[in-house]
């Protein structure tokens, strides 16, 4: 009959309609400054460099090694190694980044030099509301810019950083039990 | 009481005339008859807007607009703004003046619609005794300004929505004229006063309603699908089909003549569903006796608002049609269903009262519907579809 359709969809509507009120499994919508969605672990947006303790500068992991530098896709990095050394975690000298600089208008995400980095030192951040109204300098972001506490590592990815803490620690354990093992070959 | 509530906005314009010097006391009547329906229709536009918005949102399980003032119910004053704002850009090949001159005319003409609506007992600008002929030769001037506005934009899209705007509305204006021709006849009067009048009485609870009756209901169903027709809503907005056409005859107009082609829309839509209650809903009277200490006035809002609620919610439903469908409909369903429509309202008229009157008058309007509607939605060859590979 001519107008069946009709009423058909008429009643679907009128029950989206009352529905929207009713059942808040309807509203899928999140008013997004306003609300947020818990967002997964596994999510990421640019990197940041790691840092233990309290001191941004000397808790800073980065060897300087350039590794990233150089397996980076787009070569959005840039490393200046410094003259002298300082301590790293496991009280060991090594080099340290003069500059450090990461180019986010370039950088495509990739997570490479996460992959690659063998001291655990660059990790992705979930920060995404980064709008600027400076596109050159802005997006030029310097390491006191990237430095980030592991506290905020393990507040961003917990699994992960602690898997990365265990496994640190495991390496500070090796290397501090070598000098001794070296001293009673020597004996 | 209740009577000073009732008219209370037509003596405070007596008495506003009454105290104004007597020179110019015609031109306040005037003035304060007009100036009402410059004010409450307008904001009654800027209403609708939003209640479209957040209507259609909630059809569509979204929140719709609900940043602008508490609940978003500012956001007419926004767009209106945002409007005001917008650059006026003329295209360099138009008509300019005939390009000027549309949206103003579609909009005079839309308020000109309101002059002959009683929008309350004793509240109407113009009692005219050919009130319905002038609504519908005044509406039949929507379509030229409506053409006037994509002839003059020189572009293609424009046009053809011009084209699809006149192929339309002409159609559809037959079974809307017919559809009220039943009412004119029951009532003996063009006089949309004295068709108001003619249905305000009560048999028990019940109103005299024309909708009440079968030829009536008939008649109402016609002329609303033909409103919804004429004021190019949504499934009939062919000629501003924006997946189609860009947006049709108004595709060239920006700023505040953009704004003023959708309040004219808007405009139309009120008075022709104005009219519609005027013939079938019993314009300003209640719905039952024991509501008549209801200001009238209120009553007649209230059954415009349902009405353009149902509007929204048919928007929100259909899909657009196809112009042949359009054209189908409009000539093989809606025009002969008009005249079973007033041939029923004619026996209606010679027969005695009572429950054989109600079947003999029911049985044509339902006969014709079944058989039209067979013809209608059969010979088309649409089956339903088996996708083989889907399965």
């Amino acid at each position: 009959m001519l107008g069946k359709g009709i009423a058909k969809g008429l009643a679907e509507t009128a029950r989206n309609f009352f529905g929207s009120f009713v059942a808040e499994e309807r509203l899928t919508t999140v008013q997004f400054p306003d609300e947020r969605l818990i967002q997964p672990e596994a999510t990421r947006v640019f990197p940041f460099l790691v840092y233990d303790g309290a001191d941004s500068e000397m808790g800073l992991r980065c060897v300087a090694c350039k590794i990233c530098e150089v397996e980076c896709p787009p070569k959005c990095i840039y490393i200046d190694k410094s003259a002298g050394k300082k301590p790293d975690y496991a009280g060991k000298q090594q080099f340290f980044p003069d500059k450090f600089d990461i180019d986010v208008s370039v950088c495509m995400s990739c997570q490479i030099c996460v992959e690659v980095c063998p001291f655990d030192a660059i990790k992705m951040d979930t920060a995404f509301e980064l709008s600027t109204d400076d596109r050159f300098a802005g997006l030029m972001w310097p390491k006191e810019r990237l430095a980030r506490s592991n506290s905020y590592y393990h507040s961003i990815h917990p699994a992960e950083a602690t898997e990365v803490d265990a496994q640190l620690a495991e390496k500070k354990a090796k290397a501090e039990a070598k000098p001794v093992a070296g001293a009673a070959a020597a004996r | 009481m209740t009577q000073a509530v009732d008219q209370v906005f037509v003596t405070l314009k007596h008495s506003a005339v009454f105290h104004s010097p007597t020179e110019l006391q015609p031109a306040v009547s005037i003035l304060l008859s007009i100036v009402p329906v410059l004010v409450v229709f307008p904001s009654l536009f800027a209403v609708t807007t939003i209640l479209e918005r957040k209507g259609l949102a909630r059809i569509q399980n979204r929140y719709g607009p609900n940043r602008v003032g508490p609940f978003g119910f500012l956001q007419p004053l926004a767009d209106g703004l945002k409007s005001l704002t917008k650059e006026d850009i003329v295209p360099a090949s138009a008509d300019k003046l005939v390009h000027f001159l549309a949206p103003l005319l579609l909009v005079m003409t839309a308020f000109l619609e309101y002059s002959i609506l009683p929008i309350g007992r004793n509240m109407i600008v113009a009692d005219l005794d050919s009130g319905v002929v002038f609504f519908f030769a005044v509406s039949a001037a929507m379509e030229l300004s409506i053409f006037m506005a994509g002839w003059s934009s020189r572009n293609k899209y424009s046009l053809l929505g011009a084209m699809r705007a006149v192929a339309q509305m002409i159609s559809y204006e037959a079974p809307l004229i017919l559809s009220s021709v039943c009412v004119i006849m029951a009532a003996g009067s063009l006089s949309t006063v004295q068709i108001v009048e003619k249905q305000a009485g009560y048999s028990g609870i019940w109103p005299h309603w024309y909708v009440l009756t079968p030829w009536g209901f008939g008649g109402f169903a016609l002329f609303m699908i033909a409103a919804t027709a004429e004021s190019n809503r949504s499934p009939f907005d062919l000629p501003e089909g924006e997946s189609e056409i860009i947006a049709g005859y108004f595709t060239e107009y920006s700023g505040f003549k953009f704004a003023l082609f959708f309040l004219g829309e808007y405009l139309g839509m009120f008075a022709i569903t104005g009219l519609g209650i005027t013939l079938f809903l019993g314009g300003w009277a209640a719905p039952f006796s024991f509501l008549t200490w209801v200001p009238s006035w209120i009553w007649f809002f209230a059954k415009l608002l349902v009405l353009i609620g149902v509007f929204i919610w048919i928007r929100g439903t259909l899909p657009r049609l196809r112009m042949d469908q359009l054209m189908n409909f409009a000539w093989k369903f809606m025009l002969p269903m008009a005249l079973v429509v007033i041939l029923s309202a004619g026996i209606w008229r010679f027969m005695p009262a009572g429950v054989l009157r109600w079947l003999v008058c029911a049985a044509p309007i339902l006969a014709g519907y079944l058989f039209i509607g067979r013809i209608l939605s059969g010979g088309q060859g649409l089956e339903k579809r088996i996708y083989r590979f889907a399965e």
